[in-house]
């Protein structure tokens, strides 16, 4: 898919040479390559309610209000002031457009109950009144809705047939771009087989029913001189009008952020390499039934209006108050974020719109609340609303929307348990940055919880499986005790600690008494040091005594010799220095 | 309805017929049905019709106006209830049904 979605832009550069005409419906232009081809007309046929003339409508309107495009709208089944009350709902002021002359509007009344034919006719009156239109407000497009009745009121239809022939190649020559609507005939595109004149650019629309859910598909049957999206493309009318679902974005170029954002639980933010989720990353919660993901989900949204940013939670399983409720008994009072507006709850039954519906909706959530985060819980119940199939490309559409828009997206997904722990019920795990897989563990007769990370792009991320303590106070991750009888959880990982943190007391208390007995011998150790050192300076300050009672009595005889000496009239000093 | 059409095959209840031809230049087509109309008019409504030829080209509003796609189309303004005959008016049996001179063969 990704492939053919590659081969599209490849091609799609080296066929810019056909001009066309951009149609302004969201997501067309990206599956045409830039519009309809331009100055040619293009067929738009399918059954009836699919949505024909909304979409010439819309071609119209939008050519007019956002690319100065006027238009002529030709209707041959609805009255314009039916027609502008169709799209008045859609946000199109018809009127207006008209009152500014950007848009003409001509409907052709033909009854054939009111008309006899009575020899050679043409439909000269039809080319007058379109260049008539087409004059007056300027028009670069034309809607012809639905051509095909005029088959119903005249009777000649090999006159008919190239009359058609005649009109689509005037609008050819004039110009304009036409989109040509048709009903869907038995076995061919169309009753009158248009397809035959209209050769250029050919738009199937269909609506289909499937399980009681109707999902809308657009595919271009054909497009002369041009390539184009060959897949059926699920598209839906709602107050913006149509809007057409690539089922892959065409490239994958979004930006990836450094930035880092908390999991609203502290010891999962270590986990993560000590930082948390990136920020624009997808993030899958999975994990089977009553393993806390709903908990988890809930405390990263709680981190996020911490933040001051707004958050999107997307419920399919429980009310806003249930949800709220239960949050509350672990400790997260989701209460004050929802009034401040960061918190914004959407509670629905998955099986209540189809896959498209779902993602449109989510879309334009998107669009209005702009949140930082998304939380879609669980994804799991969209396979009610259609296949698996479609499942998993409707949430590879939202996980390229939400990462081309830089937020936050984190899934629930509820596995089915027992042996696929390491598989997503929704094959989305490709597209998937952080998985983080929730499970029980059955040990000693108790069932514990336990998470571990089983992948995330881009930073280095525990290998532990840690237990995983839903409390009164929130969520809370243990280290489990990995013994030789294996992982230990629950009581048995309290026992376990528990005899641990016994012996560990046994070690400090012996510790303790070495230590008091160190401290005993290193003061009896310093008393006697002490008491020598006493009896030392005693003894020392008794021999210095006795050194200066020795000195001094030195100095006496040495006086009285040299006064000896001086009556003699020796030579005292030298006499006094030999003796020395 | 049947009173009525027996009236209508002697000769409608009102004196003046008005009658519009709405043509796309002079095409041969155009010529035919005004040459056909002329004569269907002389025959039946001696001196109680007035045509009015509106050439679509020079004025094309009036063809969005009174809802004309075929060209030649003739419509029945009076009496009332308006009628209208698209084509050169050349079966002149078709155009005396359209135009109600005569009853309707299938009703």
């Amino acid at each position: 898919m990704r492939r053919s979605a590659r081969e599209l832009e490849a091609v799609g550069s080296a066929v810019k040479a056909l001009p066309k005409a951009p149609t302004g419906i969201a997501g067309l232009d990206e599956i045409t390559l830039g519009g309809l081809p331009r100055g040619r007309p293009t067929l738009i046929c399918g059954a009836a309610g699919c949505g024909k003339t909304l979409f010439g409508l819309e071609f119209l309107l939008r050519g007019a209000s956002q690319f100065d495009e006027p238009g002529v709208f030709m209707a041959f089944e609805e009255t314009g002031e039916e027609l502008a009350q169709n799209v008045r709902s859609l946000g199109f002021d018809l009127d207006k457009l008209v009152a500014e002359n950007k848009i003409a509007v001509d409907h052709v009344h033909v009854e054939r109950s009111e008309i006899e034919e009575t020899g050679e006719y043409d439909l000269e009156g039809l080319f007058l009144r379109l260049g008539l239109a087409i004059d007056t407000v300027g028009a670069k497009r034309v809607v012809l809705d639905t051509i095909e009745t005029l088959f119903g009121g005249f009777s000649d239809a090999a006159l008919l047939r190239s009359e058609l022939r005649r009109l689509f190649r005037w609008l050819k020559d004039r110009g304009v771009t036409a989109v040509i609507t048709g009903e869907r005939g038995e076995g061919a595109l169309t009753r009158q087989g248009l397809e035959e004149y209209v050769s250029d650019c050919v738009i199937l629309l269909d609506n289909r029913v499937r399980e009681q859910i109707t999902t809308r598909r657009l595919r271009i049957v054909k497009y002369r001189g041009s390539s184009h999206g060959t897949n059926e493309y699920p598209f839906l009318i709602d107050e913006q009008g149509i809007s057409v679902l690539p089922v892959t974005s065409l490239a994958l170029n979004h930006a990836a952020s450094e930035e880092r954002i908390a999991t609203g639980v502290p010891q999962l933010d270590t986990m993560l390499g000590g930082e948390g989720y990136y920020r624009g990353s997808s993030i899958l919660v999975s994990g089977t039934a009553g393993t806390g993901k709903t908990s988890l989900a809930a405390h990263f949204a709680h981190a996020t209006c911490q933040r001051g940013e707004r958050c999107l939670y997307l419920a399919f399983e429980e009310s806003q108050a249930q949800l709220a409720r239960n949050m509350r008994t672990i400790g997260l009072d989701l209460a004050p974020w929802l009034k401040k507006g960061l918190l914004r709850f959407e509670a629905a039954r998955p099986a209540l719109y189809g896959l498209e519906m779902h993602l449109a909706r989510t879309h334009k959530l998107v669009e209005e609340f702009e949140p930082r985060v998304v939380i879609i819980d669980p994804i799991s119940n969209f396979t009610g609303g259609g296949s698996e199939r479609d499942a998993e490309t409707m949430l590879l559409r939202l996980v390229d929307f939400l990462k081309a828009r830089q937020i936050t997206a984190l899934f629930t997904n509820l596995t089915s348990g027992g042996d696929a722990w390491e598989s997503t019920d929704v094959g989305v795990s490709s597209v998937i940055d952080t998985w983080i897989l929730l499970r029980d563990t059955e040990l000693g007769g108790e069932r514990n919880r336990a998470l571990y990370v089983l992948k995330s792009r881009g930073m280095k991320h525990s290998n532990q499986i840690r237990e995983f303590i839903i409390t009164p106070e929130g969520i809370r991750l243990e280290e489990v005790y990995v013994g030789p009888e294996g992982v230990l959880t629950g009581s048995m990982r309290a026992a376990q600690e528990a005899r641990e943190k016994a012996a560990a007391t046994v070690r400090a208390q012996e510790a303790e008494r070495k230590q008091r007995e160190l401290a005993r011998r290193r003061a009896a150790l310093e008393a006697q040091i002490a008491a020598l050192r006493a009896e030392f300076e005693s003894s020392e300050a008794e021999a210095a005594q006795v050194i200066a009672q020795d000195r001094a009595r030195e100095q006496t005889i040495d006086a009285e010799r040299a006064a000896a000496a001086k009556r003699r009239g020796a030579d005292a000093p030298v006499a006094n220095r030999k003796r020395k | 309805m049947t009173t009525r059409s027996s009236k209508a095959q002697a000769g409608p209840e009102v004196d003046k017929w008005n009658l519009r031809l709405y043509t796309a230049g002079q095409t041969p087509k155009s010529l035919a049905a005004f040459r056909n109309l002329k004569k269907v008019c002389e025959e039946h409504l001696p001196g109680r019709y007035s045509i009015e030829v509106i050439d679509l080209m020079a004025n094309p509003r009036l063809a969005r106006d009174d809802q004309i796609v075929a060209i030649p189309t003739l419509v029945r303004k009076l009496p009332a209830p308006l009628r209208k005959i698209i084509g050169d008016l050349s079966d002149t049996e078709r155009t005396l049904i359209g135009l109600q001179l005569r009853p309707h063969q299938d009703r």
